[in-house]
């Protein structure tokens, strides 16, 4: 067998790698990142107009994880056989050199402090008796004033377009009146309204709510960040999510990171690498480095290394932390260990709303970023007493660029026909004419949703699948439900010839088949107790402290805001006392 | 045709002009790659029916929707590349999605041979024979009822797949074959690979004013 030896391997060249790699590398660190899949650069696969294909791109998922080699499989419940995710459809994972980071939409938001600590909040407010059985609600370990800088950082090196409502505690805009208070303004101003987003924010002013723009990590000027990396100004082409945006508008680390991390002598990107496990030495309280499969030569190849960096996708990250035994997995009959704990995902659905017919929609222009949001129903913004739920939704109309195959997929809405000259009509009334809004909300975690490896079936390596066992809970569709019951005011101020509310019903199955969202979260959270949480405040393996666990598998609930935001700051949180703290005396950050 | 240019290309008896001319150049016969000719009479048909010809704008034939299917067969895609297709194949209920050990061109291969079967036993011809309404039955019955086609392959997923790629093959951009002279696009009122609104986004009401344009550079 090779081997390579480096002072840090960083595992996937997504936004949570490529993060810690440009911060490890300015320590003076010898780097090597491993992506399984192909390197990618904007110049060469993402240029016009081949990159904007809708059948090679979003529909055969050109920039997606390959699922011949390697999937997972899902179950609903404990007492099922999980069967293998065969067909990409419910969520979308990356695979190649930028990761999800390279086809994700760009709404790029700060956490709200309220979900940080959302456990001590529902108690302080409602008491503990207000938390339902078999939910494990916990707290991040960290606050919103800790990562106050690294949002402020992730938003300039992102060039991240919005309107600020707060700065250094002074009311300084027209922005989002439930954010908190930031250090500095957006980097970029915010992108204009596209139709329907600007009938959604005089709606839901009308309607007595307080709209604001979506922070978009899609430029709305031309920008050059802190790295000296370069993006173009955002022309609304509609080819953001799923795509890797040939104006350089859209945030990517190819695009914001890798272009000055690939000048750097002490990094070296390897790609086609399948990372089979980290290696741990016989005490299994430290990794001495990680084996991975080169795809190329197909054969194993060890790295050793002093510091490990997970930055896959979430469940790979679990994946590799269950096969590397990194932890102690999580038992759901006894609601002990750790690793696939506290699943998460989100709750999304989409309701619509027809104008009349000289009222056109333009659906195709947009982007992933843009549009115009109300919190007034999302985090802790409102009195959950009545309503005895946990959680909250932002609404909102996100026209990110509908393409025609995927207008097909939606037709004349519900209850419309599904082909023959019935369909044809409704599908093209509602292609010029309808609007869609979004609740986006969280997802709470369960006893009963979890992780963990799968008896049966393997990947193409002959490692064991990955196992999600996860279904809806009745917290979290009521919450989705009350706050969909609150578009409907919005509806009615639009205009609007009909409309459809869209909401998870009561006892709702999870449906793998349908496209809802690759906001996955949790499986190894962080939090200030090793009983509950795989990784430390620092995002630090509490069993194996030279390895560190980057991405939204920390979040120990699925929040409403889409996850980005949150990972980017994370990692140059982790990242920051690493080179701060750690690399001076290499150990546990928090005591055990 | 000179039509792009004015919002009224979307919208007026102009739209309806360039239909017509786009149904009198009849489409030319792609040689198949993959399908047998008794394969392509029972997809002619069908992808009408779940796509026809009428005021909306063009149907399947018309858009060559059919060619865009056989060359799809002829990829990846088709071979079942882009899918996890290692065994054991459990069955199990249908919210935990396909569990077939199947490919789409095994998909349409096994489903359409129990289709014409089906249809021989229960009115005595292929399916490309039958009349309308007993077409669209057969079609009907295929979605909603559980039917085993071949003893191999249920109808509802059969539906689904002829029925996905159908709308695939109305709506991709014509170098996959189909959407044929963007017959698709303009009855949708989409302008394909212009994917430049910079000018246009702020314009609150009216209907985009250009044509629509191929990856090829192909226009209308």
């Amino acid at each position: 067998m090779n081997t390579i030896n480096a002072d840090a391997v960083v595992v996937g060249a997504g936004w949570a790698g490529s993060i810690l790699a440009k911060e490890l590398t300015e320590a003076g660190l010898k780097v090597v990142m491993l992506e399984r899949g192909p390197d990618r650069a904007t110049a060469v696969e993402g240029a016009y107009p081949e990159s904007i294909d809708e059948l090679r791109g979003a529909v055969r998922h050109r920039l997606f994880q390959d699922l011949s080699r390697t999937t997972v499989t899902i179950r609903n419940k404990i007492d099922q056989t999980a069967l293998p995710y065969r067909q990409l459809a419910a969520f979308l994972p990356g695979e190649g050199v930028g990761g999800a980071g390279l086809h994700w939409s760009g709404v790029h938001f700060r956490a709200a402090p309220d979900d940080l600590a959302l456990r001590s909040n529902v108690i302080a407010r409602y008491g503990s008796k207000f938390i339902p059985e078999g939910m494990n609600l916990q707290d991040y370990g960290v606050t919103y004033e800790d990562l106050e800088p690294f949002f402020d950082k992730a938003e300039k090196v992102f060039g991240t377009s919005g309107e600020a409502y707060r700065v250094n505690g002074k009311i300084v805009g027209n922005g989002n009146m439930f954010s908190p208070s930031r250090s500095d303004h957006f980097p970029l101003p915010a992108l204009k309204d596209v139709y329907t987003a600007s009938l959604f924010r005089k709606a839901a002013t009308d309607a007595g709510y307080h709209p604001y723009s979506l922070p978009a990590a899609n430029a709305s000027r031309q920008y050059t960040n802190p790295y000296g990396a370069q993006m173009g100004p955002c022309n609304f082409c509609g080819y953001c999510s799923g795509y890797d945006c040939y104006m350089y508008s859209k945030a990517s680390p190819n695009v914001n990171i890798l272009p000055v991390l690939r000048k750097d002598p002490n990094f070296t990107l390897i790609t086609r690498a399948h990372v089979m496990r980290v290696d741990l030495d016989s005490t299994k309280t430290r990794a001495t480095g990680v084996t991975y499969f080169d795809l190329d030569s197909n054969k194993e190849v060890a790295i050793t290394a002093d510091l490990i960096v997970l930055g896959a996708f979430q469940f790979h990250n679990v994946h590799l932390m269950l096969l590397s035994g990194i932890g102690k997995p999580y038992d759901a009959k006894k609601n002990e260990g750790v690793v696939g704990r506290n699943f998460v995902y989100q709750t999304i659905t989409t309701s619509r709303a027809w104008l009349p017919e000289n009222h056109f929609t333009n659906q195709f222009i947009g982007t992933g970023g843009g549009g115009v949001a109300i919190d007034d129903f999302n985090s802790l913004n409102f009195d959950h007493g009545p309503h005895g739920f946990v959680g909250g939704s932002p609404v909102w109309v996100n026209q990110a660029g509908v393409k025609p195959i995927a207008a097909s997929t939606i037709g004349g809405g519900k209850d419309a026909p599904r082909w023959g000259a019935g369909y044809k009509k409704a599908l093209v009334e509602t292609y010029r004419h309808a609007l869609a809004i979004d609740a986006h909300g969280s997802n709470m975690a369960y006893r009963d949703v979890f992780l963990d490896l799968d008896p049966t079936w393997k990947n193409t390596y002959g490692q064991p699948l990955l196992r999600m066992t996860f279904n809806w809970h009745d917290n979290d569709i009521r919450m989705n439900r009350y706050v969909v019951s609150k578009i409907e005011p919005i509806m009615k101020e639009l205009g609007a010839t009909k409309y459809q509310l869209g909401m998870l019903e009561p006892g709702q199955t999870f449906d793998t088949r349908l496209y809802q969202t690759t906001h996955l979260g949790g499986g190894a959270v962080m939090g200030d107790d090793p009983n509950t949480s795989a990784i430390n405040r620092y995002l630090q393996s509490w069993d194996v402290p030279n390895v560190f666990v980057i991405g939204s598998n920390a979040f120990p609930q699925g929040m409403g805001y889409n996850p980005t935001g949150m990972v980017a700051a994370l990692a140059y949180w982790s990242a920051h006392h690493i080179r701060t703290t750690y690399l001076k005396a290499p150990g546990p950050l928090v005591p055990v | 045709m000179a039509l792009a240019g004015t919002t009224a290309f979307w919208t007026t008896a102009a739209f309806a002009d360039w239909h017509r001319a786009l149904a009198a150049e009849p489409a030319t016969p792609a040689a198949p790659r993959y399908f047998t000719a008794e394969e392509w009479r029972f997809l002619d048909a069908a992808c009408e029916q779940l796509f026809p010809e009428d005021e909306t704008g063009p149907g399947a034939r018309t858009l060559g929707i059919v060619t865009f299917i056989d060359q799809q067969m002829d990829t990846p895609y088709g071979r079942g590349g882009l899918w996890f297709m290692s065994g054991p194949f459990e069955q199990g209920p249908a919210n935990l999605g396909y569990q077939l050990p199947y490919a789409p061109r095994e998909i349409y291969r096994l489903g359409i041979a129990g289709a014409d079967r089906y249809c021989r036993d229960h009115y005595g011809h292929a399916f490309a024979d039958l009349d309308h309404a007993s077409q669209i039955a057969v079609l009907t019955a295929f979605e909603k009822q559980p039917i085993l086609l071949g003893g191999t392959i249920p109808s509802g997923t059969f539906f689904e797949q002829v029925r996905t790629n159908t709308m695939e093959g109305a709506f991709s951009d014509p170098i996959h074959g189909g959407n044929r002279h963007l017959g698709g696009w303009v009855m949708l009122g989409f302008p394909g690979a212009r994917a430049d609104f910079m000018d246009w986004v702020d314009h609150y009401g009216p209907a985009y004013p250009l044509g629509s344009v191929s990856i090829s550079g192909e226009t209308v």
